[in-house]
């Protein structure tokens, strides 16, 4: 099974509101990844992202799935900033994996 | 509360600014202007607007003689928080420069619409105005997540085509850095508060690293790290305390180097600012300086990662050699 998330649908052409990104990691993105689904978020005509929109979408389930969400998250259609970004959070989650409040 | 608009309203002038202004008597607000020529940042206007709306309309005034270039303070929406009507007569549609005026953001909804609606104002290239998208997005973000304000965020911008230059101004009236930093990082003082929130991976929601769901402590370092790459300056004021990263010099050849701790940066500091409850953030950005916006973003993660790492390192146990 596989979810694709077009996120232009949910964020315009700029992705910055976190509440969205909140919205989809709870509903969408978390429910799939734990049924051990795919799930293919597509940047398909978002030209940016701010490092905490992309930071409140995936560093839960980096942090709470690990392997999981590395073998079954994608990203398609991401332009170089947004691939940048998305490679920021991977490296410092799992930097911080392990840490303890 | 008084406020003096000044011929020499630039970031660089930042810290006199914070230290001339009068905050007692928080009910009331005057506002002057220097008599031959005035000279505002959108950081001046911002703090001006915040606290213009705190205390109503009714109990703000301009007082006293405004030269002409004063007219700018009616184009950025000023005069539209305050009783004293505007002396300017002029057309809206002689508006002819590239600036955003004075807005209130209060939710998620009206943040996506003012990137949206407002930035293309600046008339920007794609690349430039990714990064102020991103800036604005980051700054406003903070303030609607963490700072409780009531009035929401204050931002206005203006581009100087003569300088290629982007400025940009945001400030709350809200619980200011050093209380939001209170439950996890007591801080000692303002400026304590003001430079954890500038350090990477500090947010005021955990001590863990990577920080929570929704908050890695990321966001002003980005920024003032945008600042510093662009050879601009960056400048956050919140409480009594200022800090104010100073322009990298041209002469120095090559990208500057970033660094997790705000101290190594070359900055002025004040802890006698008069106290300011809420938090405002400034920035300059030289679009001319701007290097790709994805190289950029690398060079500051690995600034980020490093942090983290080392962090997380000064927590390991160590040997006990007897």
């Amino acid at each position: 099974m596989k979810e694709i998330i077009k996120m232009r649908e949910h964020i315009g052409d700029f992705a910055e509101n976190k509440d969205v990104a909140k919205k989809l990691r709870i509903e969408k993105i978390m429910p799939a990844l734990s049924n051990h689904n795919d799930v293919i978020l597509d940047f398909k005509g978002v030209s940016g992202a701010t490092q905490s929109f992309i930071h409140a979408l995936i560093s839960d389930p980096i942090r709470k799935l690990q392997d999981v969400a590395f073998n079954n998250l994608f990203y398609k259609n991401t332009n170089d900033d947004i691939r940048e970004i998305i490679s920021i959070v991977y490296r410092y989650m799992q930097e911080s994996l392990g840490d303890i409040e | 509360m008084k406020i003096f608009l000044s011929n020499q309203g630039y970031l660089r002038n930042f810290k006199s600014f914070t230290e001339s202004l009068d905050l007692s008597h928080p009910d009331r607000l005057e506002i002057t202007t220097h008599d031959k020529w005035v000279t505002v940042h959108p950081a001046n206007l911002v703090l001006a607007a915040a606290l213009a709306i705190q205390v109503g309309k009714e109990n703000t005034e301009i007082k006293g003689d405004v030269p002409d270039s004063g007219r700018y303070l009616d184009r950025m929406g000023l005069y539209g928080l305050i009783k004293t009507p505007s002396p300017f007569i002029y057309h809206k549609n002689e508006e002819s420069g590239r600036f955003v005026p004075i807005k209130i953001i209060k939710t998620s909804e009206d943040q996506s619409r003012f990137i949206t609606d407002m930035i293309p104002l600046l008339h920007l290239s794609e690349k430039n105005t990714t990064i102020v998208k991103y800036i604005i997005g980051e700054l406003v973000r903070n303030v609607l997540e963490h700072s409780f304000a009531e009035n929401g965020a204050i931002v206005a911008a203006q581009y100087y085509k003569k300088t290629n230059r982007v400025s940009i101004g945001i400030c709350d009236t809200g619980i200011g850095l050093w209380k939001s930093l209170q439950n996890f990082w007591h801080p000692k003082n303002d400026i304590s508060a003001i430079k954890l929130a500038l350090t990477p991976g500090i947010t005021g929601t955990t001590r863990r690293e990577g920080g929570t769901a929704e908050n890695a402590g990321a966001g002003l370092f980005f920024i003032k790290s945008i600042a510093k790459i662009t050879r601009n300056y960056f400048v956050v004021y919140s409480g009594n305390a200022e800090y104010t990263l100073l322009k990298h010099k041209k002469r120095i050849k090559g990208m500057p180097r970033l660094y997790a701790d705000p101290d190594r940066d070359l900055h002025n500091e004040s802890d006698i600012a008069a106290s300011f409850k809420g938090t405002l953030v400034a920035v300059d950005i030289s679009l001319d300086e701007t290097p790709g916006f994805n190289d950029l973003l690398a060079s500051i993660g690995d600034v980020y990662d490093k942090a983290i790492r080392e962090r997380k390192r000064s927590k390991y146990k160590v040997p006990k050699f007897i």
